[in-house]
């Protein structure tokens, strides 16, 4: 299988990249990593006249101790998020969740900027990012903004990104000392996750966010509202459910992510506790 | 813009060897080695990023070559199974399937090779689980897994005594 013809052009600046974009419209995609982008070219679910490589914006590679939080260029590869000795102690759940995506070919390549734009409820570094409250810092024809995590996820595979803009930061509170795990629930090693729990607990406080439980990754506001009023990690976790909207497919009916959910969410808030 | 009409002009090393070449941008990586440059030693198995046996490296580092534009490797340097053996003497990621039987029908193998050695640069001495999880992303559906496992175990030994030669 191989892509549907395309023009390429390559961007030497998040500047050009957005020039280039304007230039070319909607028919136009960025291209950073191409871990998720390339597979749905080959299938024809993505069909861009023109892919702009952002690939090569190597000063959007980092990740830096900025005081309350911890800032991740959007081009930092899944491979640097795993083994950055600075999440690793201030947001260890990021780093950890990084480990988990796809296989180590895919995490030389793929970026967290990639995996966030493209949206996929089944991702896990989407969902992980919504619970730990992380926002995304955005440039476009308009200039930069900020759009939290909790405001950025619209539909399935549709952000609030406008077509000119590109994230270029992941601003991710540090997590100060919190209890946290990850649960991945799936068939085959290097897949997606069936369903999967991002979680962290410090006291009262909680972030709880869900893999492939809809069209979005989700918030469960309700588990964390739940735990915040003093329930119980087993009670809190039969509320894992309620703010999703989970699809059947191949490998899951809805009733069987509707119990994967609390079961992991409450192995999640366990280890976490 | 007329489709298909745009053609790039890539410089890539691979093992070695500097090439220049034209291609049009979405020609992958796997299909630019294979039938550009004539080295058919990395395999197309899935070409979904699943299977591994399109494993190469890139600046060192493993990769799905069939997930890979060769426009992306321009200016980038690439190694393929070709290059592991010097002189007729196979690396020691080579000698270590054969001698633990690492192979069978030997499609996977390629990658398989690629990715273990990508995996000891990144983590030199590695446990039984370490291997498991970081092959991964390599399918063997002869499923000879527990050989190969022992493959990769015996040449991070073989190395380790060998001070990495």
């Amino acid at each position: 299988m191989i892509p549907a013809a395309f023009d390429y052009k390559r961007a030497t600046s998040a500047a050009e990249a957005i020039a280039l974009i304007s230039e070319y419209g909607e028919d136009a995609k960025f291209l950073a990593g191409g871990h998720s982008l390339l597979p749905l070219m080959k299938l024809r679910l993505a069909q861009p006249s023109v892919l702009i490589d952002i690939g090569r914006l190597r000063d959007l590679s980092y990740i830096r101790d900025a005081g309350d939080h911890i800032a991740i260029g959007a081009l930092t590869r899944h491979m640097d998020v795993e083994n950055s000795t600075v999440l690793a102690e201030h947001v260890p759940l990021l780093a950890h969740a990084a480990s988990h995506v796809g296989d180590a070919q895919v995490r030389h390549r793929g970026t967290i900027g990639g995996s966030i734009a493209h949206a996929d409820p089944a991702s896990d570094l989407p969902a992980t990012t919504l619970a730990l409250n992380a926002t995304y810092v955005v440039q476009g024809g308009n200039g930069t903004r900020e759009i939290a995590a909790k405001d950025f996820y619209i539909g399935f595979l549709e952000s609030a990104l406008a077509a000119d803009e590109i994230i270029t930061e992941i601003r991710v509170p540090k997590m100060a000392g919190a209890g946290w795990n990850f649960q991945k629930f799936n068939r085959r090693a290097q897949d997606w996750a069936i369903v999967g729990v991002a979680a962290w607990r410090r006291g009262s406080e909680s972030g709880v966010a869900l893999v492939n439980m809809g069209s979005t990754p989700v918030l469960a506001t309700s588990v964390s509202a739940a735990i915040a009023q003093g329930a119980s990690v087993a009670d809190a976790a039969k509320l894992a459910s309620a703010d999703a909207d989970p699809q059947a497919d191949l490998n899951a009916s809805v009733e069987y992510r509707i119990h994967l959910a609390e079961v992991l969410v409450r192995r999640a808030l366990d280890a976490s506790s | 813009m007329i489709e298909g009409d745009c053609i790039v002009q890539i410089r890539v090393t691979v093992n070695g060897t500097t090439h220049e070449s034209d291609v049009e941008p979405r020609t992958l990586l796997v299909h630019y080695v294979r039938e550009e440059l004539g080295l058919t030693g990395t395999n197309v198995g899935c070409d979904t990023s699943s299977c591994g046996a399109c494993t190469l490296h890139l600046n060192g580092e493993a990769v799905k070559s069939c997930t890979v534009l060769a426009v992306q490797a321009d200016g980038e340097q690439i190694t393929t199974i070709e290059s592991l053996a010097v002189d007729g003497v196979m690396h020691p990621m080579q000698t270590a399937f054969m001698e633990n039987h690492g192979l069978q029908c030997g499609y996977c193998t390629p990658g398989m090779v690629m990715a273990s050695i990508s995996l000891l640069n990144e983590n030199p001495n590695p446990t039984d689980a370490e291997v498991r999880l970081g092959l991964e992303g390599n399918l063997c559906r002869c499923t000879g897994y527990h050989n190969i496992v022992k493959s990769v175990l015996a040449c991070a030994g073989a190395m380790a005594v060998s001070g990495g030669k």
